[in-house]
């Protein structure tokens, strides 16, 4: 099957001041190469400061590359650093919906926004997209009007998710996004995303700490350590027999 | 009117319906207000609402107290100074010097302030650093010594005095702006913002700005009771406004040597002065208090 994301040698460097002129260089991401077919979940486990965040934010444009490509159905949206600005069939999830959500616009402003920057839709076509996106992830029409300090934190994760669906993406970047909420929430979120998938062949990377979760949902498992891969493959195959002492460790608590 | 409020739509309120209401609470500072709102009032009509002109001399009433007093006269309520002019008449008009021009210093200085703070803000690199090096130098002086250097650089007089505040306000203002801008640029909200494709000014425009207006009227608050103590500080060492104007620092260095004999003409200025600095400074520490405790809920 062809792959709807490919990956390939991907590697950010971020420039550390140490001192009043010199600056370190400092390699948070090597040669980062992996993909993913229309319809599949792939994990991303490892330590803090492995450089997780870093290839979320890198695979949505929010920092640019060094070296490496990003092909979405073999087009390149990114290559050595230059990014397709106007690509946006990758959307992702931030950690805290609570701070990723501008305090000051209601939900109908935010998502009418993001439509007026992508689309060319009018007015009432504008207003029905709204309609039907708070729909599907499971508010209420009503929700429109409010703003976002009047949700609560399990509302706030579908109202990003309304956000990221809105442009019609085909993969879903979910940074530690299950992470903040309680179990029951959590269980509510995961069923609503599992919904979507079946329904629209979305694609999700997910970025936790939570093991169950990574091996209830996902096809693959990227392992990263220190910035480079350190094993990738079946989930199920590496839980039942992992190779490396990283994975080893990380699996075993 | 309804006795009882079934649905309480607290919670269905605009951030700015939620201030108001939290402002409503802190009593000074919904007391400074009125005050402030008061001085702003006066400031625009006074010489229509002042009974006499301002250098309308009165031959018959030489330093009258005020009416209240038993020496004192109606006609003057509070009093006369040493060439029979109304001290009501004078104070009044001169709300319109020493607080209305420093609420033009002020609002002045906030639109340059925030634009070059803006602007402070967004760029990087050696712009950035340039200007913030340039700004740490000028912070280093107080605003009152800046008014006065810059002074003896344009000469004396009133409006000298307050494109000299406007020019001493401006490095602290510009600081403020550009943490306020570049601390809110690193938030969460203007990535996803940016992510949806929202170009620079959006973002200033929809995302930033109406989330650190409130700042920027503190901000504001700050500078105009700077601006208040400095203009009538000018006038009173005889830098700013010239004696025949009824600015308050100047009224108060006049009729210095009439302090024992006519205490009311030296005392009534510097009431004034304390209210204007008193009601502002209110206004801005309750609008700071209601932001405070939003941060924390
Ligand atoms: N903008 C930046 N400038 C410099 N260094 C950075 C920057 N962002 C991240 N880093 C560094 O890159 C490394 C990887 O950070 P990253 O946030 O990707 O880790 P992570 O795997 O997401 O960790 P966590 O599990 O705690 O979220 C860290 O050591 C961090 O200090
Ligand atoms: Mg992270």
């Amino acid at each position: 099957m062809q792959p709807l994301l490919k990956v390939q040698a991907l590697s950010k460097t971020f420039n550390i001041r140490a001192g009043l002129f010199n600056r370190k260089k400092f390699e948070v991401l090597k040669n980062i190469s992996f993909s993913i077919g229309k319809g599949e979940t792939i994990a991303i486990i490892g330590e803090t400061g492995s450089g997780k965040s870093t290839l979320a934010k890198l695979l949505v444009g929010a920092y640019s590359a060094d070296s490496g490509q990003i092909l979405l159905e073999n087009n390149t949206i990114e290559n050595n650093g230059q990014r397709d600005a106007q690509c946006r069939y990758i959307r992702m999830i931030f950690q805290d919906s609570a701070t990723s959500l501008n305090p000051a616009l209601t939900i109908a402003e935010m998502l009418d926004d993001c439509l007026k920057f992508n689309t060319d839709f009018d007015q009432a076509q504008r207003s029905e997209k709204i309609d039907s996106t708070l729909l599907k992830v499971g508010l209420l029409v009503d929700h429109q009007q409010y703003y976002p300090h009047m949700f609560s934190i399990g509302q706030l994760q579908r109202v990003a998710l309304a956000r990221a669906l809105i442009l019609d993406p085909k993969v879903v970047v979910l940074d530690e996004a299950l992470s903040s909420l309680d179990p029951s929430v959590r269980a509510q979120i995961v069923n609503l995303l599992l919904k979507l998938q079946l329904e629209t062949g979305l694609t999700y990377i997910l970025i936790t700490h939570h093991l169950s979760l990574v091996r209830h949902i996902s096809d693959q498992l990227v392992v990263l350590n220190k910035g480079e891969i350190v094993e990738y493959g079946d989930t199920e195959t590496i839980f039942q027999s992992p190779q490396s002492k990283i994975t080893q460790r990380l699996l075993s608590c | 009117m309804a006795k009882f409020n079934l649905f309480s739509e607290d919670a269905n309120k605009s951030p700015l319906a939620r201030l108001w209401r939290k402002f409503k609470n802190n009593h000074p500072a919904l007391v400074g207000l009125w005050v402030f709102i008061a001085f702003c009032i006066l400031a625009a009509t006074a010489p229509f609402l002042a009974p006499y002109g301002v250098n309308q001399q009165h031959s018959d009433a030489l330093l009258l107290p005020p009416s209240w007093n038993e020496m004192g006269d109606v006609r003057f309520i509070l009093g006369t100074d040493d060439l029979g002019r109304d001290v009501l008449s004078r104070l009044m008009n001169g709300a319109t010097y020493t607080f209305g021009l420093s609420v033009v210093a002020a609002l002045i200085t906030t639109m340059i302030g925030v634009l070059v703070g803006t602007f402070a803000g967004i760029s990087k690199g050696l712009r950035a650093s340039f200007l913030n090096h340039l700004l740490d130098v000028t912070l280093s002086i107080p605003s009152l010594l800046l008014a006065i250097i810059i002074i003896a650089i344009l000469g004396p007089g009133l409006m000298n005095t307050v494109w000299a505040i406007i020019l001493a306000l401006l490095p602290q203002f510009i600081h403020s702006i550009r943490n306020l801008i570049v601390d809110e640029l690193g938030k969460d909200y203007v990535t996803a913002y940016r992510l949806d494709g929202a170009s620079n000014w959006h973002i200033l425009s929809r995302g930033i700005f109406p989330n650190v207006y409130e700042y920027i009227v503190v901000i504001f608050t700050m500078a105009l009771s700077t601006a208040i103590l400095d203009i009538a500080a000018l006038g009173f060492l005889k830098l700013g406004a010239q004696p025949p104007t009824t600015e308050w620092g100047a009224i108060l260095a006049e009729n210095l040597g009439l302090i024992y004999l006519a205490p009311w003409t030296v005392a009534l200025p510097g009431v004034l002065l304390f209210l204007a600095v008193l009601s502002t400074n209110l206004v801005g520490d309750g609008l700071r208090k209601v932001l405070q405790a939003r941060k924390a809920d």
